[in-house]
């Protein structure tokens, strides 16, 4: 099997898998990284939703052959305590049903409000359309993202 | 709800192998109180070195931490929070003291480990006070004993007792020695206008872990030893497996072997990849051997069916057949749903080892018991052998009632002699689900002098019938005329409850049809709807109805009210009301026009389910149902042809997303009541409102889900 060395959540890290294994499956089962979650594998629902270079990116369809140099960062590396605006908007507003989906989510908003610091609702409504939610904790969602926006 | 005496051997046998098993809950998590609103990680009270154990529910810490087991599945219904809540309000405690463990199964401890029909808070209620209750008790009779002085002179504030003379002793500093006290019987519970605890807003326990990306679920269980299984299934329902090639299979890198059980092939292999990528490369030759069903077979049977009166009508008072050759008009209409798929985010899955010891079973289930017992039957093993833990769930829905999954894992796992953790992808999850019934219901009303003289309910479902006092609903009790036929038609897909049964889509006919019918009778739909309760109340028809007339006229009022219905000028609103799940609902949905478009804006919701415990949790359940009642109603969609569901993932099945959810404004009857549950019931009548509203909209009726099929307005 072929190594690659990735660099997740600001650390060098070799792996060895197949070069069409998708990106998700080397963060969960050779990194423990769980926080990103499979949901549909087509790129349909966000739940493996992971910045690369700083772009929201499914990592469901991101082969590890073409991560090469990027950066990436997962839920785990978002923030060093949990602390992420949007982490504490999601507590504030006690956003999760289930909470399977909510890394996506959370990912999606954090690279948003990484470029756009004050999305207006069109905006944060379109950036999160690619994120479904079956609990539909949309309006919760809606609220945190503005929440965390002025923080 | 506990059973047998705390004091035991079998109590601490079965605390220590709770802890061993799940010692990750309390050592492996940030280790955090239940405080809420705050920033996460913040310990109020410190890890203690001895826990004393008093019941099923509570050990408290020699540090005055006091840890709370939650007996029922988490599904997203925030219960995890929610019960333990319960119980610390009544022991008297600090939230933020408290940690919450998730219990495992354990049929000796508890009774209705279920997550299902909206019922955790309602039938634990009593028994979770109770449980809380009875060990204050015995903290205050220690404390008491040591002062010298009798239990009614001793108060307790947040887990510290203290007597007139100010002297105080914390739970923590006297646990050990009261836990060595009998429980009482039962004790006098609080008056809820006392309550601290509930009523307030507290944070998901979990929250912390959600939002950090700690592995909560199942799919994200990960042990020593362990491989994974993809299996591959009948394409379509009826067929049986003749032969299959694994060659190709075993090619890929991972790839450990093939197991056949049944017409099943499990693809073993070291990753998760390897093992989707080894499913995918089987082949297999299949036979029909049942009928190959398809969607317009399924319609065609309703409609059949609909055409005929039961042999045994469900309800009957008075005679319909009369009334309707007496009426002066009389009124048909028929409403038809589609099978549908739960799609719970998180896919399927289960972990088991299987060992000559002892079967070790872990995952999403709603239904934990259930599944020790299909494992004990399929493996022929005692129950006694049998473990079961539950993890958090990515959505449930009902689709984990029903362990398919749990039992394929331990077959799996008893045939290859390792620990397995088996995965759907989204592809099994949405072809081999246990659907929702497609259904269809015949509303056939006789009208006399502009008064409803017969109403005649028909339904016409696959693999069941409406449960329990569900004929006997509103408008049931108002009309001098009534009856109720069901009929039940056998398919071979799998069926099973899906989030409010029966009421997901009966609750849609019935207020659409009754919104029609008010338009027909020129009576405003909230009067009409009010006039029929009245009747109900003073001068009821037949046997008793099953729901509280006043208390569904206090909803419908307060919706009414609070959306401005009798100001609505040319807005366009849609009245809705049902009971089910023993909880009141009324919604009203606001629709605008833009650019000829109708847009869902709003739906203004009030709901009676009795005292709130956690409002917050609480209003995500209400908005949750809601937008899930608006999603299905208006994009549900899903076929079968030849057998074979026609939709695999979301590029072929829409779901509702952020854009289509409109704002909810929700208000609670104020009550002191016994609660109930709130899992299931405003999403019956969110499809309902909409539609009514729609219909005020565009002049338009749907009689069919999903919407967006018979609308070429919406896209």
């Amino acid at each position: 099997m072929p190594q690659y060395t990735i660099h997740v959540n600001g650390q060098p890290k070799t792996v060895e898998a197949d070069s069409d294994t998708p990106l998700l499956w080397v963060l969960r089962d050779n990194l423990s990284l769980a926080g990103t979650k499979y949901g549909c594998g087509i790129a349909q629902c966000g739940a493996c939703t992971i910045h690369v270079d700083g772009n929201a990116m499914r990592s469901c369809s991101l082969p590890i052959s073409k991560v090469g140099d990027q950066k990436i960062t997962t839920i785990e590396g978002l923030s060093e305590n949990g602390d992420h605006p949007l982490q504490k908007a999601w507590a504030t507003h006690d956003v999760p049903q289930c909470g399977y989906c909510q890394s996506g989510q959370i990912m999606t908003a954090a690279a948003l409000l990484s470029k756009n610091k004050r999305p207006s609702d069109d905006e944060i409504i379109e950036t999160m359309h690619g994120n479904i939610c079956r609990c539909a904790s949309y309006t919760k969602i809606k609220e945190a993202i503005k929440a965390a926006s002025k923080l | 709800m506990t059973k047998n005496n705390p004091y035991t051997n079998s109590r601490r046998d079965f605390l220590k192998w709770g802890m061993a098993s799940g010692a990750g809950l309390v050592v492996g998590f940030n280790f955090i109180g239940c405080q809420s609103d705050t920033a996460p990680v913040e310990i109020m009270k410190a890890m203690p070195s001895v826990w004393n154990e008093f019941d099923a529910y509570i050990k408290i810490g020699d540090t005055g931490l006091v840890s709370i087991f939650s007996q029922n599945p988490e599904i997203g219904q925030n219960i995890k929070t929610s019960m333990p809540m319960i119980v610390a309000e009544e022991l008297d405690v600090a939230w933020r003291d408290v940690i919450v463990e998730q219990a495992p199964l354990n049929t000796d401890w508890y009774e209705r480990q279920v997550a299902g029909g909206s019922q955790s808070i309602r039938q634990g209620w009593t028994t979770l006070r109770q449980a809380g209750a009875k060990v204050r008790h015995i903290l205050l009779k220690t404390a008491a004993q040591k002062w010298g002085i009798n239990i009614e002179d001793c108060k307790v504030k947040d887990g510290v007792i203290s007597n007139p003379t100010g002297e105080q002793l914390s739970y923590g500093e006297i646990a050990a020695e009261a836990s060595q006290q009998t429980l009482p019987e039962e004790v006098e519970l609080k008056d809820p206008k006392e309550f601290k605890i509930i009523g307030q807003s507290k944070k998901n326990v979990d929250l912390n872990g959600i939002v950090t990306g700690q592995p909560l679920f199942g799919y994200d269980i990960k042990k020593e030893g362990m491989v994974h299984a993809c299996v591959m299934r009948p394409p379509a329902f009826g067929m049986e497996l003749v032969a299959f090639d694994d060659t190709a299979a075993k090619t890929i890198n991972g790839v450990i072997e093939t197991v056949k059980f049944g017409d099943k092939v499990a693809v073993i292999a070291e990753n998760t990849w390897a093992a989707m990528k080894g499913k995918k490369a089987l082949t297999a030759e299949w036979k029909q051997v049942e009928k190959a069903e398809d969607s317009a077979y399924h319609s065609e049977q309703l409609m059949l069916h609909l055409s005929k009166k039961a042999d045994e009508p469900r309800r009957v008072d008075g005679d319909v057949d009369i009334a309707f050759a007496e009426a002066d008009e009389v009124i048909e209409r028929i409403y038809e749903a589609p099978f549908l798929p739960h799609n719970c985010m998180e896919p399927m899955n289960f972990y088991a080892n299987v060992t000559e010891d002892k079967v070790e079973l872990e995952g999403p289930i709603q239904t934990p018991a259930w599944q020790q017992d299909r494992v004990s039957k399929i493996l022929d093993r005692e129950k006694s052998d049998i473990n079961v833990k539950m993890t958090r769930m990515g959505g449930g829905f009902g689709r984990r009632l029903y362990g398919d999954f749990g039992d394929e894992a331990a077959e799996i796992s008893s045939l290859i002699n390792k620990p397995v953790k088996l995965l759907f992808t989204r592809e099994d999850d949405m072809t081999a689900g246990t659907y929702r019934p497609a259904s269809a219901y015949r509303f056939k009303v006789g009208i006399k002098d502009g008064e409803i003289s017969a109403y005649h309910l028909t339904e016409a479902f696959y693999n069941g019938m409406m449960f329990g006092q569900m004929p006997s609903n509103f408008p049931c009790g108002a009309i001098t005329n009534y009856r109720v036929d069901c009929h039940n038609i056998k398919s071979n897909i799998t069926t099973g409850a899906w989030r409010a049964p029966y009421a997901n889509f009966l609750a849609f006919a019935e207020q659409a049809f009754l919104d029609e019918l008010s338009g027909i009778l020129d009576k405003d739909p909230v009067e009409f709807r009010l006039e029929l309760l009245d009747k109900a109340k003073s001068d009821p028809v037949g046997e008793k109805y099953n729901y509280d007339a006043d208390k569904f006229a206090s909803v419908i009022k307060l919706a009414a009210e609070k959306s401005g219905w009798y100001n609505r000028g040319n807005k366009h609103l849609g009245f809705c009301a049902y009971y089910s799940h023993n909880t009141y609902v009324a919604e009203v949905a606001e629709v605008e026009l833009s650019e000829g478009e109708p847009i869902i804006k709003k739906i203004y919701c009030a709901v009676d389910c009795g005292i709130v415990i956690n409002p917050k949790a609480a209003l995500n359940q209400i908005e949750g149902g809601i937008i899930d009642g608006i999603g299905h109603a208006m994009y549900g969609d899903f076929s079968f042809a030849k057998g074979q569901p026609q939709s695999d993932n979301y590029n072929k099945y829409r779901l509702i997303r952020m854009m289509e959810a409109p704002e909810i404004e929700t208000h609670f009857v104020e009550s002191y009541n016994d609660p109930t549950g709130l899992g299931e019931p405003t999403l019956p009548p969110a499809g309902g409102a909409i539609a009514n509203a729609l219909f005020s909209a565009t002049g338009k009726r749907f009689y069919k889900q999903p919407f967006v099929k018979e609308m070429s307005l919406l896209g």
